[in-house]
């Protein structure tokens, strides 16, 4: 029974995190059909630019509940910065080229801001437990949980509900779900798609560095974070349907209890179940599970 | 027009870098075998490139090539360098065969990542299985030839030479042949092609055969040539990656360019390790965005271009 | 037109996108050598039409069956083997290439079927054909350009000249002269029609342009919301009250 919550709690806990990035991933891919590999940058720098100031405002004695703001504004800073950087200076003079093409530019990119982490913030890990340490633990269930931890749950949950609400709430909702459904259909309506795109660069970008941000007190700041969380929220948004928020919701907790299942369980199978089950989806839903529809072609 | 002379130039080139090799230092033979073992593979790339298709998961069948010749040594002593690189191709290209009825009805990145995951699974499973090696992987014999144990890597270096000539040649001939010509417009129009009368499925099944067919024979020459497997060198995505990136680097435009292409990145990695070690990522990342912008055509159009004024 | 049976049969062809009905009790024989126009507002189902027959979409029900042969279950590819070609609405051609590359691909496709295909594609039996085609579609001048950079009209005749290679019994050709100017439309279509009665194909094609109709075809089917609401010659349909109404009616 406490295996079992263990297991469940990691699972969904790990679903959180997972389900920020991805959000984000999937929002530029449906709307810009670009499938974002420096996506794992912004989570690597949301993570490092927080670690680094949580620690930063400790040693200068401020008090620690700073550092929830200071998550925040890292996620904010990093997607605004590195997102409009890389939307206006590389992505926008692409988007006439292939797909593919645009992936390997996003994936050139991400090995380029792997080696500036390092030359910014060094190889040593970085540890900003100043957060997880304040909100204390809980015992449930026979188990003792880190509150922080717990917190992911929420805030991947708002992130949901802001992104369910943006969608079919408002009016911005509208424009982008038609970008979405037809690019041309939108620059015929009158959309600005140029703007539509930039926005949704950084607003992607956001998502990705908050993930890396709120997830930095929980473990050391290493390199290579942004290698491992990519081809993570791949698999989600694969398995999920590309372009889906609801499939990227779907795909995380998939994901995620499966990964917590095979680290307690079958450590043996852990890199592979992850694959493993996005080869089986793609095979039998090529699209994914809630994949988007589709204009016709002739 | 200009009359098409890359046969003729692969085999003189060839022959005369075989004779080159016997004169020149050791570090060179083996950068040179690491070089033409790997642009075997980006042979089959650039075939699927020019299609439209990027895999990112070709290490796959290039670790299959490699695991093969280890299976072969260790479990059953096989040294001859012919039997190894069968081996490795034809288990590779069957592999190919098999996957290919599913990797065909895919496109763009759905392709490009289905390929990841199979690949990735295969490297999930032999990490974690101690009778193949897990991480450590396994070290191979030096191979012989004709029944010889040679003292120097001097004829696997000719083996190889001789194989890379031999599929350029193949390869060129094939990229002239109606079906072989089935590349361009696969990528730019699916639907003329099947209202042409041809399958794009059976096209594209046929060239991904190929390319598995010639990643394995890469892997296994890679191996030989090393004297050593492991999955970090052989299976991992990040081996697919520098795949790629040589394909990219290379240039689409001739069976030459993957040759040269491969020189290139062999040296690029060889200098960036000693001058700046921290910087690889930089290095690859930059040259890649640069191909991508300034030099669509890769390393191939220089050289094209270069041809073109001094004739 | 003394032959008796016809070389293309539609029985009761019915299809139906969840509940879009696209097509409805669509009955029609063509005889061989027939110039057929297919006129009908946006909508109203002649592209499914052509793609039904052509082998891209599979019709929910009814018959298709070209000289005798059952064509429904087949694809596309089947379906140009069996002797039917298309060109498109929008110009399917491989925008990256020449016109000239265009149409060698076309031809070799046709010509080098099975193991043919492992040959050399640049043959001089090929090469004189395809200059041919180049002439007989006024296309020389455009010999060396890239599709990409090539004007819509250019790109319509390369599409249809690419259908015709293949050397077909029946050609569908949807809308061929749409996205071409008003002034050209004359001199293109008589260079299409001249092309194909030499080679006696039987002809299909979608047209909005009362005037391009009347002037080529022998006959024409008006489709509206998914039915042939009158099939006969253009003379009497233009004086048809339904095909005034809901076909002529709607445009401009
Ligand atoms: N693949 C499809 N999925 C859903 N609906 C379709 C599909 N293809 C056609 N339809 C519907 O079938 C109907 C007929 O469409 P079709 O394209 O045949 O019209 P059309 O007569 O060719 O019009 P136009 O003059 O605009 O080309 C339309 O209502 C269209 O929305
Ligand atoms: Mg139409």
């Amino acid at each position: 029974m406490e295996t079992f919550l263990t297991i469940l709690l990691d699972g969904l806990q790990f679903s959180s995190y997972l389900f920020i990035v991805s959000a984000g991933l999937t929002i530029i891919f449906g709307v810009m059909k670009i499938l974002n590999v420096c996506h794992g940058s912004f989570y690597a720098w949301g993570a490092y630019t927080s670690a680094f100031f949580i620690g930063k405002f400790s040693e200068m004695g401020l008090p620690d509940g700073l550092g929830f703001v200071v998550i925040v504004a890292s996620a904010i800073i990093v997607g605004l910065v590195l997102g409009f950087l890389i939307e206006q200076l590389i992505l926008k003079h692409m988007y006439h080229r292939d797909e593919v093409l645009i992936v390997l530019a996003t994936f050139g990119l991400f090995l380029v801001l792997e080696d500036v982490i390092l030359i910014a913030f060094g190889t040593d890990p970085y540890f900003a437990y100043q957060p997880m340490a304040l909100l204390d633990s809980v015992e449930m269930g026979g188990i003792v949980r880190d509150v922080y931890g717990l917190t992911l749950i929420g805030v991947a949950a708002l992130v949901a509900a802001g992104c369910w609400f943006l969608l079919n709430k408002t009016k911005w909702g509208t424009i982008l779900k038609a970008v979405i459904f037809d690019r041309e259909m939108g620059i015929s309506m009158g959309i600005n798609v140029p703007f539509v795109y930039t926005l949704t660069f950084i607003g992607g970008a956001i998502l990705g560095g908050l993930g890396g941000a709120y997830i930095a007190p929980t473990i050391s700041v290493a390199p290579g974070l942004g290698t491992e969380v990519i081809v993570l929220s791949f698999a989600v948004v694969v398995v999920g349907g590309m372009g889906s928020i609801m499939g990227a919701a779907i795909g995380s907790v998939i994901i995620g209890l499966l990964r917590a299942l095979a680290v307690h369980e079958l450590p043996q199978v852990e890199l592979f179940v992850v694959f493993a089950v996005m080869a089986v989806v793609l095979v039998f839903r090529p699209e994914g599970l809630f994949a988007p529809a589709k204009p016709r072609k002739i | 027009m200009l009359r098409d002379n890359t046969s003729k130039v692969v085999l003189i080139g060839g022959i005369l870098i075989i004779l080159f090799g016997a004169v020149a230092p050791n570090w060179i033979v083996n950068q040179l075998m690491f070089g033409f073992s790997r642009a075997l593979a980006i042979l089959g790339l650039l075939v699927l490139w020019r299609t439209g298709l990027v895999s990112f998961g070709h290490a796959f069948y290039f670790g299959l090539g490699a695991y093969t010749v280890a299976i072969l040594d260790i479990q059953l002593g096989v040294t001859d360098v012919f039997v190894r690189l069968l081996g490795g191709a034809c288990l590779a290209g069957l592999a190919g065969f098999l996957v290919g009825f599913i990797m065909r009805n895919y496109r763009d990145i759905f392709f490009a990542m289905l390929n990841t995951a199979i690949s990735m699974v295969l490297y999930g499973i032999i990490v974690k299985t101690e009778s193949l090696g897990s991480t450590d992987g396994f070290a191979i014999s030096l191979p012989t030839i004709f029944g010889v144990a040679p003292e120097t890597k001097y004829p696997l270096f000719v083996v190889i030479t001789t194989v890379a000539i031999v599929s350029a040649l193949l390869i060129n001939f094939y990229l002239k042949t109606t079906i072989g010509r089935l590349t361009t417009p696969i990528r730019d129009n699916e639907i003329r092609v099947e209202y042409l009368g041809f399958s794009v499925a059976h096209a594209i099944h046929l060239k991904y055969t190929m390319s598995a067919i010639l990643a394995g024979g890469a892997g296994a020459l890679m191996a030989m040539s090393l004297g050593q497997v492991d999955p970090d060198s052989m299976i991992n995505w990040t081996v697919s990656g520098e795949l790629v990136f040589i394909t990219i680097l290379s240039g689409p435009g001739n069976v030459i360019a993957p040759f040269i292409g491969s020189l290139v990145f062999e040296v690029l990695r060889t200098y960036a390790f000693e001058l700046a070690p921290h910087l690889w990522q930089l290095i690859v990342g930059g040259t890649f965005l640069t191909i991508i912008f300034f030099l669509p055509g890769g390393i191939w159009s220089l050289i094209s271009k270069l041809g073109r004024s001094t004739s | 037109m003394t032959e008796s049976k016809p070389i293309l049969e539609v029985r009761d062809l019915l299809k139906t996108f969840g509940a879009v009905v696209a097509a409805k009790d669509i009955n029609v024989d063509v005889r061989k050598g027939e110039i057929v126009g297919i006129i009908g507002a946006n909508g109203a189902g002649k592209t499914c039409f052509v793609n039904m027959v052509t082998g891209y979409l599979k019709p929910t029900s009814g018959s298709i069956a070209f000289d005798g042969v059952q064509l429904v279950g087949k694809g596309p590819r089947e379906v140009t083997h069996a002797g039917i070609s298309r060109s498109f609405q929008v110009s399917q051609v491989f925008h990256t290439m020449t016109v000239a590359e265009n149409l060698m691909i076309a031809l070799a496709i046709a010509k080098n079927r099975g193991f043919a295909a492992l040959r050399e594609m640049d043959s001089p039996d090929l090469l004189t054909r395809r200059d041919d085609v180049l002439t007989r579609y006024h296309l020389d001048s455009y010999k060396d350009m890239t599709v990409n950079v090539l004007s819509q009209g250019v790109r319509k005749l390369l599409d249809i000249a690419m259908a015709v290679v293949s050397e077909p019994r029946i050609l569908l050709l949807d809308e061929p002269t749409s996205g071409i100017s008003v002034e050209e439309k004359f001199g293109f279509m008589d260079v299409v029609i001249e092309a194909l009665r030499e080679d006696e194909v039987t002809v299909l094609f979608v047209e909005h342009d009362m005037e391009i109709v009347e002037r080529y075809v022998s006959r024409v089917l008006a489709f509206y919301q998914g039915e042939i609401i009158a099939d006969m010659s253009p003379k009497k349909a233009l004086a048809d009250a339904k095909v005034q109404e809901f076909v002529i009616g709607t445009r401009h």
